[in-house]
């Protein structure tokens, strides 16, 4: 979808600003809201560019850089952090070859952490996309990415 | 009559209307509670916590700057529970600071650093966490190191609140929250207009003019150049006040004997530009009105405000005054006029300007300012600036004996000095353009109505029968309000009730000026403009057209108000902005 | 709802999707079909079941017969030997049931929890409003709008002695009476669902188990209050949540729940999903006001209160997902019956999220007052592994370290004030003796320092400095000193911190370092190692 066709699904109103800033980062195939993006937020809610950029950088799900086409989120909260996550970021740090934050060199993979992603009860646990991934171990880990990779 | 609350702070009993917060009530009772993000012009953010108290029955403290007070609570201001806390969150903010007082801009002016001292805080108590970020030096006039930024929010409401600029916000979250502009394009790439006003309130060196200092010095002590200066009339009200006399004291031969010992080849004064740009402006004003517009006409000393109007009003440019800014008027003539009259070559004059302002160090480097053949003013110095050149020079200012400016370009007049404070400019053009109209001065030069710190003034002006309706914003904010009036009324109908409207970017006019030294509130600003108004009182010559230097560069050089050659070297064009860039676009309004 | 055989529910939330519910719901559906057993029997979606690791979960009624770890290709087997020929199918019940997983005594199980707020949850198709309906749903509603007046209202939740489930604990008529008297025309009432406390979903359970009884709480509210427009603050993480949040919504606009003139009674109410974009400050209610008018989710001073200055500056009320589920069973059965619950200062029930080394990871609702000993040993089924037990976090990331000797507490408001903690959002993690305690506050401090929204200085840079000491701690640098710096400090967050965020770091960092001191001061040693530290 166009930006400006998303844009005009919402009223111009400031308390639709999260909604339109998912929807843009949901649309773009690199998940993320590039400078274009937030100027024709800012232009379409009449706010200040600068307010529009204080507000997307404030929400950990946007980012401002391009993404891979897997975003994965590992929860690092203390109930994950318990059942061995610090395991399983080392082991997808390891696996994919890149850093936090950062996105594998064929676009594909982009690993970042999460404060808790609500899923407690098949910690330590991640999300690819929109997909929940529990009970992970290592062993898991390595077959998630093999399937995805394939599935490319 | 609003509802009273009674309540005791530190044992005594005090009476405050509904609303006040417990600070307040402290300062009515004469009893210091240390704050450090609150600022009395700015609503208070509650970011530091320096500023908690204790009330009985309450399990936390709580902070004097937005708690309101209720009916008989018990306030504790000073106890060593809360000695500790504070002391707790200066150790805080030092382990996450770029401590380097002494060669900092801001030191002796930093809130933090008094602070410090006045709580005995030990600087390492606490591990070290900053991380180095990199300078934003990609304005030309404001600095912003975030090394020394303690997020206070003081910038954020006056660059958002105050001045409607918003190019800079809060941004990211947690311990990488900062103050950023847009997509981290940095201040030269954004919608700010160098007003500065975010550097006066800044309470440490996180947002400084980008100094000049070095050159200055360079300049004044490379035999090969002839370095001429020119100061705001600004500054003479607010140099005593930082070498510890009255605030709003005049010392205008101290500022002039105080350049000379400094070094600068010859002193002149930007008051004697003042008075020529009235005569430029008040004869386009008479022009306007007899040639049909168009009105109304607004000034254009203001370069903060210059570069606001072709960013968010360039559809009224024309409405602006062709009239170059005093400060590039001087510059103009600095390297023609005078090097002819002095016989001195103009590749060889340095032309500072010192200014209470940082916009002016973007005007001076605008690539139009560069009429003489050269870039017209080389280097701006603001207030803070001078001040910390007559602190390394070391020179006891406040015992100075008085001296006089060089002649030829520093003579001037009451019209020239009121410049410096909101509506002075539009009563100093009253003055001139009453005379060019009907060929004798008023009886009553004060133009009083147009003084004074409110935000929005307006007056009707009667110039033999006929009627003038004036209005002066000072504030951006400010500003945008009578503007957006303005560009209504005109889109509606046309035309607008006003006829001429004076506009400053700083709250209270220059003397107010992004410039200035840091913490200047209203209330000093109001003194400062206070202090100029009592210098005009006092001048022989109260009308730009009065002045003889005026006269005289008319007759050698200029030939009129409105000549040619007046065109050539003391009037401009605008351009309109981007937005986002503050790039210009298109130019909106052209020489002729 | 039509009459039927059997309904076969399929537990469908994050969890059991990702081991395929869907798959085997499709499966379902069509070896029913294909057994012609349609009309007889219905699959239904329901939330989650309160099961945790035991992948899809089926409950088949009438017999309340539970299966876990179902495959796709299991189904034809439940189809055939159950379904039609009425033999459960052994090897694939769950073994042991659960005593958390209790729904009613039709279910037959041996320990009941008391179930008001969870009551439908993964017993009715969350999408089907007419179940809703069946269960006795929108009564209260019926019953407010046509004998109540909304002064009654009030009176009936504040005689209830129900209180906030967000963590506070203030009492929720008292909230509402105070905005239903605040000056001024517009009113809002909006349910926080932006739950983002580490080791909590059980608001996550309601809104996608049974959405209508969360829309009937908003809607009492809102009657009572005088509220025209709701919104529902729903953090963006809950995918699922939002999309059957929305359904229940729209569905009841099409019942004539919402909208204008409600039941012909002339009240009139509407309701608005807002997504968040992670972040949990959001949960303080202030921020999450700032958040909902398209701001950075940053707290705002109080006093004012939302209940008199909120929402675009309006009166507001402010409620967590799990009050307002409180709130229909209250009004339909009366204050009277809702007190028998719990204890004298904390009424009703509570629901917990029991994780970590437990046998039974899940959720439960128990009345309040029950002993944290009984709710991790009974409920939680105990230690797994044969372990020992060594420390609970109760609360969530805000919450405290409890050790052996302080599992006697009774979980109400008031009980866990005495022992410096807090009921918080109801997270109870268990931690077996395997755990290190400075690798846990490691892990609640490095939570705090992302979550800061860092406005105020003492939580961004509090935050950063206990990060900087507990690491150095961790790496076997630190010293006696910095064990009381990380006091000194999170004591100074509390004392100073504009919002609850930073005041309540004190909680887990004192309770962890006074509570298991021993282990610290070992970790202070060079020579230490410590597997969950990594040295």
């Amino acid at each position: 979808m166009k930006r400006e066709e998303i844009l005009q699904k919402y009223t111009p109103e400031l308390e639709n600003i999260l909604f339109i800033l998912h929807d843009l980062q949901d649309n773009n195939p690199q998940h993320y809201l590039s400078k274009e993006d937030l100027e024709a937020v800012a232009n379409y809610l009449n706010v200040p560019y600068s307010y529009v950029h204080g507000v997307a950088t404030f929400y950990s799900m946007f980012s401002l850089k391009p993404r891979g086409k897997y975003i994965i989120r590992v929860c690092e909260s203390p109930a994950c952090h318990l059942m061995g996550s610090s395991n399983i970021i080392y082991e997808l740090a390891k696996l994919l070859g890149i850093g936090i934050g950062e996105t594998t060199s064929d676009g594909l993979f982009t690993l970042e952490l999460s404060s808790c992603l609500g899923v407690c009860g098949v910690a330590p646990a991640m999300m690819i996309n929109d997909e929940v991934y529990g009970n992970l171990t290592p062993e898991k880990i390595r077959q998630i990415i093999e399937e995805k990779r394939r599935e490319r | 009559m609003a509802e009273m609350v009674k309540l005791y702070i530190d044992g005594k009993e005090v009476e405050v209307p509904k609303g006040t917060t417990i600070l307040e009530a402290a300062q009515k009772l004469g009893i210091y509670i240390p704050t450090l993000c609150y600022h009395p012009d700015l609503r208070p953010t509650g970011a530091c916590g320096i500023c908690v108290v204790e009330v009985e029955g309450a399990p936390t403290p709580k902070r004097a700057c937005c708690t309101p007070v209720t009916e008989g609570m018990k306030v504790t201001t000073n106890s060593k529970s809360l000695r500790e806390l504070r002391k707790g969150i200066i150790e805080l903010l030092l382990s996450d600071h770029h401590v380097d007082c002494p060669s900092c801009p801001a030191n002796e002016k930093c809130e933090l650093q008094s602070l410090a001292n006045y709580l005995g805080v030990d600087m390492n108590a606490l591990p070290k966490i900053l991380e180095r970020k990199p300078l934003d030096e990609t304005s030309i006039a404001i600095v912003r190191d975030p090394n020394k930024c303690i997020l206070c929010g003081r910038c954020i409401i006056v660059c958002n609140e105050l001045q409607t600029v918003s190019a800079i916000t809060y941004t990211n979250r947690g311990f990488e929250a900062h103050v950023d502009t847009f997509f981290s394009m940095g201040l030269g790439n954004s919608s700010c207009v160098n007003c500065g006003q975010c550097t006066v309130y800044c309470p440490t060196g996180a947002l400084t003019e980008k100094s000049e200092i070095d050159m200055v010095w360079d300049a004044i002590l490379d035999p090969d150049k002839h370095v001429v200066v020119q100061e705001a009339p600004a500054l003479r009200a607010t140099l005593g006040e930082e070498f510890g006399m009255e605030p709003g004291t005049v010392t205008t031969g101290k500022m002039y004997a105080v350049l000379k010992k400094l070094g600068f080849d010859v002193v002149f004064d930007t008051n004697f530009a003042a008075d020529l740009t009235i005569m430029e402006e008040a004869n386009e004003f008479v022009q306007r009105v007899k040639n049909g517009g168009p009105l109304p006409l607004i000034t254009s000393c203001s370069p903060g405000w210059i570069k606001f109007m072709e960013t968010f009003f360039p559809d009224i440019a024309k409405h602006v005054s062709t009239c170059k800014s005093p400060q590039q008027m001087f510059g103009a003539l600095a390297k023609t006029y005078y090097a002819k009259e002095a016989g001195v070559d103009p590749s060889k004059i340095v032309s500072v300007s010192i200014m209470p302002c940082t916009a002016k160090k973007y005007e001076a480097r605008r690539p139009e300012m560069r009429d003489s053949g050269y870039q017209d003013v080389d280097y701006v110095l603001t207030t803070r600036e001078l001040v910390r050149m007559i602190k390394e020079a070391g020179i006891d200012y406040k015992n100075l004996p008085e001296e006089e400016a060089d002649e030829l370009m520093g003579m001037y007049t009451g019209a020239g000095t009121i410049f410096g404070a909101t509506g002075g400019v539009m009563e100093a053009a009253v003055r001139t353009a009453y005379w060019m109209i009907t060929g004798r001065n008023m009886e009553k030069v004060d133009l009083k109505v147009v003084r004074g710190i409110e935000g929005i003034k307006e007056a009707e002006v009667d110039i033999d029968g006929l009627k003038v309706k004036v209005a002066v914003a000072h504030g951006l904010g400010n500003a945008r309000e009578l503007l957006t009036k303005v560009r209504k009324q005109l889109e509606e109908t046309g035309e607008s009730e006003y006829a001429f409207i004076e506009i400053m970017a700083c709250p209270g006019g220059c003397v107010g000026g992004g410039g200035q030294p840091k913490g200047s509130d209203f209330a000093r600003r109001a003194r400062r403009g206070e202090g100029l108004y009592k210098e005009d009182k006092s001048l022989r010559y109260r009308c730009s057209h009065e002045n003889p230097a005026i006269k005289r560069v008319y007759e050698k050089f200029l030939e009129k108000p409105g000549s040619e050659i007046a065109h050539k070297l003391l009037h401009t064009y605008y351009f309109k902005r981007n937005i986002v860039s503050g790039e210009a676009i298109e130019e909106v309004t052209h020489k002729h | 709802m039509k009459l039927q055989r059997a309904h076969v529910l399929v537990s469908v939330d994050p969890e059991t999707v990702m081991a395929g519910a869907k798959e085997v719901e499709e499966r379902l559906i069509k070896e029913i079909e294909s057994r012609g057993l349609s009309d007889e029997i219905k699959v239904l979606e329901t939330g989650t079941l309160g099961i945790s690791g035991k992948g899809v979960v089926l409950v088949v009624y009438p017999e309340g017969i539970y299966y876990e770890n179902v495959k796709p290709d299991d189904v034809p087997k439940i189809v055939e030997e159950h379904l039609l020929k009425g033999r459960p199918v052994k090897e694939l019940m769950l073994p042991e049931l659960p005593v958390r997983a209790v729904k009613r005594e039709t279910v037959g199980l041996t320990r009941k929890q008391v179930r008001i707020v969870l009551e439908n949850a993964g017993v009715i198709d969350p999408e089907n409003i007419e179940e809703y309906i069946a269960v006795g749903g929108y009564e209260a509603l019926e019953k407010a709008l046509t004998s109540m007046k909304p002064e009654e209202v009030i009176e009936e939740v504040k005689k209830s002695g129900l209180r906030g489930r967000g963590g506070a604990g203030f009492p929720t008529g008292l909230k509402w009476e105070f905005t239903r008297k605040a000056e001024g025309d517009i009113k809002y009432v909006i349910c926080n669902a932006d739950e983002g406390e580490p080791g909590t979903f059980k608001d996550r359970l309601i809104l996608e188990g049974d959405p209508h009884k969360l829309l009937e709480g908003m809607m009492l509210c809102a009657y009572a209050i005088g509220a025209r427009k709701g919104y529902i603050y729903i953090r963006g993480e809950y995918a699922l949540s939002i999309k059957r949040m929305q359904k229940a919504i729209d569905d009841a606009y099409k019942y004539g729940l919402l909208g204008e003139d409600i039941l012909g009674t002339g009240f009139s109410f509407d309701i608005e999903i807002k997504k968040g974009a992670g972040a949990y400050v959001c949960g303080e209610e202030t921020a999450l006001i700032e958040s909902l008018e398209g701001k950075r989710g940053q707290p705002r001073f109080k006093p004012p209160y939302p209940v008199t200055h909120g929402l675009w500056q309006k009166p507001t009320v402010v409620n967590n997902v799990e009050t307002l589920a409180n709130v229909p069973s209250i009004i339909k059965n009366g204050a009277e019956w809702y007190k028998k619950f719990g204890t004298e200062k904390s009424t009703g029930t509570k629901v917990y999220t029991i994780l970590g080394h437990v046998k039974y990871p899940g959720l439960i609702e128990v009345e309040m007052g029950t002993p944290l000993r009984e709710i991790i040993f009974s409920y939680g089924g105990g230690i797994k592994n044969g372990k020992k037990f060594k420390a609970a976090l109760v609360g969530g990331a805000a919450g405290v370290f409890l050790p052996d000797r302080l599992l006697d507490v009774k979980m109400d408001f008031d009980n866990l004030k005495e022992y410096k903690a807090v009921l918080g959002s109801g997270a109870i993690l268990v931690m077996n003796e395997d755990a290190c305690m400075v690798d846990m506050l490691f892990s609640i401090i490095r939570f705090f320092y992302h979550e800061s929204c860092g406005k105020c200085t003492p939580c961004r840079i509090g935050t950063r400095e206990l990060l900087e000491l507990i690491k150095k701690v961790r790496k076997g640098e630190g010293e006696e000193s910095d064990l009381d710096k990380m006091i000194k400090i999170s004591e100074s967050m509390w004392k100073s911190s504009f919002c609850p965020l930073g005041q309540s770091l004190i909680m887990p960092v004192k309770s962890a370092i006074e509570n298991f001191r021993e282990e610290f001061v070992k970790h202070l040693d060079k020579e230490f190692h410590c597997e969950n530290c990594r040295r």
